[in-house]
């Protein structure tokens, strides 16, 4: 929110930047998870709005997905009397559970530094660990992205965005099998010389639906019947083995 | 074919776990575990978060032990009166259990009491019984007979003595409830039914026949696992029923078949596999904590 704020003002600030505009369309207004869900693909594309020519400089596109944040606990074994245990640990206070960023060339090239901390968009910005009493904590924060990039989770996807006549962009996202439900944040930023010119942010919402929807809702919300339904699944299927096999022998 | 569970948020092969279900349960069939100390791990290992893992395959055994169960009560080889003994013991220590491990998590450390409890206990039962079934099996060969071997110890001057018919004996009732209570509390804390320890503890001390062990610790462990996956299901919302589905489908089919292999073979010899199965994920589990892993960090959910 705070983030959202201050980059509201940022661009009240400098009025005279908003002379390239993103126009943007999605293959996908909203993400399913049906039971036989296995990952999905959205397509991000879009034009570039002029109202006088081209300026000068650079053009660079930055496409970002999030997925919701959660807290992590990052945790590292030591050896203690010859066996592997757990002894530090680093809470990170947020840490999207899915992040892709996708640039239209190297992220260096397209995005400064400086921006970059603002708008919190190369996955290291992303990933905010707290303070904490044990000495490298960067290594923890590190882990963590080395481990979700490692599941796919964590997407760094340079040059994969494609412009055509500096005015056209597109760029296509895979999304694993293993999403989280939430609201999904997609932004689009132009860049000149790496500086950000213009910002587009949009939601994708990824939500279970028909069957899969009907179960998690009665795990939370009548959990006692749901508990006492999963035994009656397990009595039935036992007996109807039971039953089927002794048919069988006959 | 995927499929993507509700509870656990995954996606993952359906066939996979129709035939993890399957091998499991015909162990259980078998051996009369509930398979959950080879389950879970396994669990674990395809991507399952541990908590669902846990809660779901509790709910797993309960198809597996009914469905064998009524295959061991055709053949009247349970012993309903020292089940309801056992369960009464395996109820108390499950509760107790429960305290104990939530007091050990606000510890830390619970991972590594787990996995220590499951290297120890495994390795000493498994132990145990793979010496003992091998002298048994080489007395069998020179004598060529079964040993009797029924002492009369201080087990048998305790009060409160009952008969129990089905296997012949007349014994105290407090041994098989102490039993039962420490079962009870091992299974709660290492997340499983307690068949492994439950199946040698009633041969060793309470001397009961190897063929009734089976379906007596079977039935026990069907209310011990119905009574987990309730809890679990509602204190932690971590039951999985399309997860568990699929793994008792595979599950009943296994054990119907295990329990109908376990018939054919000679009780030495099914101690025997049993003590070098038990033996393997000792040892499985004990490499893990004594080599180094791949990577040192791991992930855990949110705060404590």
């Amino acid at each position: 929110m705070l983030l959202r704020l201050l980059t509201f003002i940022l661009l009240l600030a400098v009025p005279a930047q908003a002379e390239e505009e993103i126009v943007l369309g999605l293959s996908q207004r909203e993400i399913d998870i049906t039971a036989t869900f296995i990952g999905s693909e959205i397509l991000v594309f879009g034009a570039i709005k002029r109202d006088r020519p081209a300026p000068e400089g650079q053009l660079g596109v930055i496409v970002t997905v999030a997925g919701p944040d959660t807290p992590v606990t990052v945790r590292r074994k030591e050896r203690r009397l010859g066996i592997w245990v757990n002894v530090d640990d680093v809470k990170i206070a947020a840490a999207p559970s899915f992040y892709a960023v996708a640039s239209s060339a190297e992220l260096s090239k397209v995005l400064r530094a400086s921006a970059d901390m603002v708008e919190r968009i190369t996955i290291p910005q992303v990933v905010r660990e707290v303070g904490t009493n044990v000495l490298d904590s960067k290594s923890f924060a590190r882990a963590l992205m080395r481990i979700r990039a490692g599941n796919d989770q964590y997407q760094r996807l340079e040059g994969a965005v494609s412009v055509s006549r500096d005015t056209l962009f597109q760029t296509r996202i895979q999304l694993p099998a293993n999403l989280t439900e939430g609201f999904y944040v997609t932004r689009i930023f132009l860049t000149r010389d790496g500086n950000i010119v213009d910002e587009y942010v949009t939601t994708i919402p990824v939500k279970k639906v028909g069957l899969e929807r009907w179960l998690y809702n009665l795990a939370h919300e009548n959990a006692f019947w749901y508990g006492l339904m999963s035994l009656a699944i397990a009595i039935a299927a036992g007996w109807g083995a039971s039953a089927a096999f002794s048919l069988f022998r006959r | 074919m995927q499929i993507y569970l509700p509870i656990a948020e995954v996606s993952v092969n359906a066939f996979l776990l129709l035939g993890l279900g399957g091998i499991v349960g015909v162990l259980s069939g078998m051996f009369g575990v509930g398979g959950g100390f080879l389950m879970t791990p396994l669990l674990f290992f395809i991507g399952i978060p541990p908590a669902v893992a846990v809660a779901t395959e509790a709910n797993q055994i309960v198809a597996s032990s009914f469905s064998g169960v009524l295959a061991h009560l055709k053949r009247k080889t349970v012993d309903l009166r020292m089940g309801t003994v056992l369960l009464i013991g395996g109820l108390v220590g499950a509760a107790l259990g429960v305290v104990v491990f939530n007091y050990l998590r606000s510890l830390g450390q619970v991972d590594l009491l787990v996995k220590l409890c499951y290297v120890i206990f495994l390795g000493i039962i498994g132990g145990l019984m793979f010496i003992e079934s091998l002298n048994a099996i080489r007395k069998s060969k020179k004598t060529g007979g079964r040993t009797q071997r029924r002492k009369h110890t201080w087990l048998h001057n305790l009060p409160f003595k009952m008969k129990f018919r089905v296997s012949g004996l007349y014994i105290s009732v407090i041994p098989p409830l102490i039993v039962g209570v420490l079962v009870g509390i091992l299974a709660a804390i290492m997340g499983v039914g307690g068949g492994f320890i439950m199946v040698p503890a009633m041969i060793y001390l309470l001397g009961m026949p190897t063929k009734v062990v089976v379906g007596t610790s079977l039935f026990q462990i069907i209310f011990v696992t119905a009574f987990t996956t309730m809890l679990h299901a509602t204190t932690n919302f971590t039951v999985d029923i399309v997860l568990a589905v699929l793994l008792l489908i595979g599950g009943v089919i296994g054990a119907q078949i295990g329990t109908r292999i376990g018939v054919k073979i000679k009780a030495e010899q099914l101690r025997i596999m049993l003590a070098i199965m038990v033996l393997a994920v000792c040892f499985k589990l004990g490499l893990d904590l004594l080599i180094m892993p791949s990577e040192l960090y791991s992930l855990g959910e949110g705060g404590h």
